[in-house]
C-alpha cells in the first residue's frame, strides 16, 4: 500500500476492527454453539457454521455474538444442531439447522426475539460442572 | 471466508526458546495437511506473561488456554479442536492435579492484573501493523497531528500524572515541556531500550509484543517538541525485539506513518535503531547518548539535562520503553481515565518481571498501589516448594531487599524509596530461606564492579572495596568492623557518585545489613551460613546412624570423595569435598547433614 492519508487510515482501522472482532470474546453475551461431532459434520455443520458467520456479518451482529463449535450434543437424528444462549430468551437447542436456515436463525431468534418453532428439539442439559 | 478458530501462539523470547516457533510452523503445516487451513488462523503474538508455563497457546473463540505445549501437540490441536471441536484437555492449564481451569480470566495469575502497557501483548500479531491499527493504534497520533496543539498534548500528559518508568519517576509531561521550550532548530527523541538489570525483561517483551506502540509514541513526542528524528537504543542481545522493530518501522514507513509528510500533515519524522553492546551503564541517559554518538558510554554530570543539551548538544527527549508505551493510551483514553488508576502520586500501572523462587514467574502488569503481598502470593502463586519467604529484591542491582513486614505497603515510587529500595525498571526477584543475603549482596556488588564505567572514583573504588569486604565475610574471615566499613563506603558512594549506577550500587548491601544484621553477624562470629550458600562455611557430613550404605551419594559425587563399604555407613572426605550439595540432595534417608 502506498502512503496513506488520514481518511484512509481511519477506513483501514474500521475495516480491520471488524475483522479482529470475530476473535474477541469479551463483552459478547450471545453464544451460538454449533455441534460438530462426526454426525454434525456429516450432516453439514461446517456449512452451517460458515453460513451463520456470514449472516452475522451481514446483519452487523459480529461484535455481539460468539460462535463456538462443540462436540456431539446427543441429538444425532436431527443434526446439524445449534445451541443458542442469549439474555431474555430461553436457552434452546435447534436441530436440522442446515446452512439455508442460518440466516433465518439470526434474523428471527437474535433480532426479532422469536423462536424458530419448527426447529426446537431440546433445551440444554443441566451442566453438571456447575450444579 | 471467515475463520472459525484462531490459534494464538506466544512468540515472546521465553516461549520461543522452548520451541514455540516450531509449534507455530507445525500448526500451519498440520492445518494444511488436514485441509482446514481456511478454517483456522494461526497468529504469533507477543508475550502472554505466564512464562512459567510456557510455551503458551490460546485457542479462540473457545478460550482454551494451553500450557507447556510441545511441537508434536500441534496435530492434536488441529485434529481435535479445529476439526472436531473438542478441547485437548491434557494441555489445559491446571492449578493442581484436581482442578481444571480453562479460561484466561479464571486463572489467578491474571486476576489482579490490569494491562495498559501490555494491552496488545498476547492479543495481536506484532509483525502485522493492521492488527495494531485495529486496536486503536495510531489513533493518538491522529489527534496529535490534526486536533491538538503541542501545548495541549503536554497539558494532557501532565494532568495524567504519567511518570518515567525507567526507575527515577520524573514526570513525562514536564520532560517534554522542557525540551519543547529549549531553544534550537534541531531536536531529538530517544527511546531507552537498554534494559540491563539481571532478571528484568519488561521492555524486551513490550517491544516484542507491541513494537508499534513505541513508534507511535515517538512520533507523538517528535511532533510535540518539534523534533524530526528519533533513535531507539536497544541492546544487541535482544535479536527478536530488534527484528520486530525493524519490521514495524518498515511497515509504518510503507503506510506513511513514518517518514516525510505523515498522513498529509506536513510533519516529518524518522526513526533509526542503534544497537548497544550490553554495557549496564549505557542505560544511564547521558552515557546512552554518548554511546549513540559513537563514543565510549560514560555518564557526564547533570545539569545540563538532556532536555536542554542532549544528543550532539541538541535538546533531546529520552524516555524509557514502558513510559512511551503508555503515551498513546493516555492520549486516546484521556488524562482523567489514566489518573483514576493508581495512587495519589503514582498513576497508572507498572510492569514487573517476576522471577526467582516463585511459583508463577512471568511478566505482570498491576495498577500502582497494589501490594507486594498480592503480587507475590496471589499473582505469583507463592514461594516454590512451600519454602519460607525471605525477601524480594526490586530494582535489581540498584534496589534493595524488601522483607515480610513491609509487604503490605502499596507500590509507588515513594513507598519503595522509603523502604530503601527503588521502583527501578521493574525486575522483581523473590528469595526464599535457601538464599543467603550476604551471598546475594556479593552477587549484585560483583555485577556493579564489572559494570562500573570507572569514570568517577566513588563508584570505581567503592564498588570494588565493598565487594572485597563482602567476599571476605562469605569466606568466614569477616570482622564486626567490616559492617561499619561497608555502611560507611556505601553512604559515601550514594552521595558522591556521578551517576545512579554508583549512587545506588550500595542499596542491596545496605538494605540487607539493615534487615538481616543477625545473618551477617552469624557469618562473622559463628562462621555459619544458615542458607548453606556460602561454600566456605558449609561442611557436609554423613550421620552413621541414618546411613544405610546404599552408595547413591558416592556414585553421584563428582569428585569421588565419599567412600564406604556396601550396606555400611559412608564417610565424606572434607578435604576433597567441593560442597556442591549433590549428596545432600540425593540422599533419601536424610543421612547427609549440612552444617
Amino acid at each position: 500500500m502506498a502512503k496513506m492519508t488520514l481518511d484512509q487510515l481511519r477506513a483501514l482501522r474500521a475495516q480491520k476492527q471488524e475483522e479482529l472482532e470475530t476473535r474477541n470474546v469479551e463483552g459478547k453475551d450471545i453464544q451460538l454453539i454449533v455441534g460438530m461431532g462426526t454426525c454434525g459434520i456429516a450432516a453439514g455443520a461446517k456449512q452451517t457454521f460458515d453460513a451463520i458467520v456470514a449472516a452475522l456479518e451481514k446483519h452487523k451482529l459480529a461484535n455481539k455474538v460468539v460462535v463456538r463449535q462443540t462436540g456431539c450434543m446427543g441429538l444425532c437424528y436431527v443434526e446439524p444442531t445449534v445451541e443458542v444462549i442469549m439474555p431474555d430468551m430461553p436457552p434452546v437447542i435447534y436441530g436440522k439447522m442446515t446452512s439455508d436456515v442460518a440466516e433465518e436463525l439470526v434474523v428471527k431468534h437474535l433480532i426479532e426475539h422469536s423462536l424458530l418453532d419448527n426447529h426446537i428439539f431440546d433445551k440444554p442439559a443441566i451442566d453438571i460442572a456447575k450444579h | 471466508m471467515a475463520y472459525k478458530n484462531f490459534i494464538l501462539v506466544c512468540g515472546g523470547t521465553g516461549c520461543e526458546s522452548s520451541r514455540s516457533d516450531e509449534i507455530y510452523r507445525n500448526l500451519i503445516k498440520e492445518a494444511e495437511s488436514l485441509g482446514v487451513s481456511r478454517d483456522v488462523q494461526v497468529v504469533k503474538t507477543g508475550c502472554f506473561g505466564f512464562c512459567e508455563k510456557g510455551p503458551i497457546v490460546k485457542v479462540l473463540p473457545s478460550e482454551s488456554f494451553y500450557v507447556q505445549v510441545k511441537p508434536e501437540d500441534a496435530h492434536d490441536i488441529i485434529a481435535e479442536q479445529v476439526i472436531k471441536g473438542r478441547e485437548v484437555t491434557r494441555l489445559l492449564y491446571r492449578k493442581d492435579k484436581k482442578t481444571e481451569t480453562t479460561k484466561l480470566e479464571e486463572i489467578e495469575f491474571y486476576q489482579k492484573q490490569f494491562r495498559i502497557v501490555l494491552r496488545n501483548c498476547g492479543v495481536i500479531n506484532p509483525e502485522n501493523i493492521d492488527e495494531y491499527i485495529a486496536r486503536d493504534g495510531y489513533k493518538a497520533l491522529e489527534r496529535v497531528l490534526f486536533e491538538m496543539t503541542p501545548e495541549e498534548v503536554i497539558a494532557e500528559l501532565k494532568a495524567s500524572g504519567l511518570r518515567g518508568r525507567g526507575g527515577a519517576g520524573f514526570p513525562t509531561g514536564m520532560k517534554w515541556e522542557a525540551a519543547r521550550k529549549a531553544p534550537g532548530d534541531i531536536k531529538y527523541i530517544v527511546c531507552n531500550a537498554d534494559e540491563g538489570d539481571p532478571g528484568a525483561y519488561m521492555d524486551r517483551s513490550t517491544i516484542e509484543g507491541d513494537p508499534h506502540s513505541i513508534l507511535e509514541a515517538m512520533v507523538i513526542a517528535g511532533k510535540t517538541v518539534e523534533a524530526n528524528f528519533g533513535y531507539i537504543y536497544i541492546r544487541a542481545e535482544y535479536p527478536l525485539a530488534i527484528e520486530r522493530l525493524k519490521i514495524a518501522i518498515a511497515q509504518a514507513k510503507e503506510y506513511g506513518l513514518l517518514g516525510k509528510d505523515i498522513l498529509g500533515s506536513g510533519f516529518d519524522f524518522d526513526i533509526e535503531i542503534r544497537l548497544g553492546a550490553g554495557a549496564f551503564v549505557c542505560g544511564e541517559e547521558t552515557a546512552l547518548l554518548q554511546s549513540i554518538e559513537g563514543k565510549r558510554g560514560m555518564p557526564r554530570p547533570k545539569p545540563p539535562f538532556p532536555a536542554m543539551k542532549g544528543l550532539w548538544g541538541k535538546p533531546t527527549v529520552i524516555n524509557n520503553v514502558e513510559t512511551l508505551a503508555n503515551v498513546p493510551v493516555v492520549l486516546t483514553r484521556g488524562a482523567n481515565w489514566f489518573s483514576s488508576i493508581g495512587t495519589d502520586k503514582s498513576k497508572g500501572t507498572k510492569v514487573f518481571a517476576l522471577t526467582g523462587k516463585i511459583n508463577n514467574s512471568g511478566l505482570i502488569e498491576v495498577p500502582m498501589g497494589t501490594t507486594l503481598r498480592e503480587i507475590i502470593f496471589d499473582i505469583g502463586g507463592g514461594i516454590r516448594n512451600g519454602k519460607k519467604f525471605k525477601g524480594v529484591q526490586t530494582g535489581g542491582p540498584s534496589g534493595g531487599i524488601i522483607v515480610d513486614k513491609d509487604l503490605d505497603k502499596p507500590i509507588s515510587y515513594e513507598t519503595l524509596t522509603a523502604l530503601g529500595s527503588m521502583m527501578g525498571s521493574g525486575g522483581m526477584i523473590v528469595m526464599d530461606e535457601d538464599d543467603c543475603v550476604v551471598d546475594v549482596s556479593k552477587f549484585y556488588m560483583t555485577f556493579c564492579v564489572d559494570e562500573s564505567c570507572g569514570k568517577c572514583a566513588p563508584c570505581r573504588i567503592g564498588t570494588k572495596q565493598m565487594q572485597m569486604l563482602l567476599d571476605k565475610i562469605t569466606r568466614g574471615q569477616g570482622e564486626e568492623a567490616d559492617l561499619a566499613k561497608l555502611e560507611q563506603i556505601g553512604k559515601a558512594m550514594t552521595k558522591a557518585s556521578l551517576c545512579l549506577l554508583g549512587g545506588s550500587a550500595a542499596n542491596p548491601t545496605l538494605s540487607t545489613i539493615r534487615h538481616f544484621r543477625d545473618e551477617y553477624l552469624e557469618h562473622i562470629h559463628d562462621k555459619k551460613c544458615r542458607a548453606g550458600k556460602c561454600k566456605d562455611l558449609v561442611v557436609y557430613e554423613i550421620n552413621p546412624e541414618k546411613c544405610i550404605g546404599c552408595g547413591l551419594c558416592a556414585r553421584r559425587c563428582p569428585v569421588t570423595c565419599i567412600s564406604g563399604e556396601k550396606k555400611k555407613a559412608h564417610v565424606i572426605d572434607s578435604s576433597k569435598c567441593i560442597k556442591c550439595g549433590e549428596c545432600f540432595t540425593v540422599c533419601k534417608f536424610g543421612a547427609v547433614i549440612k552444617r
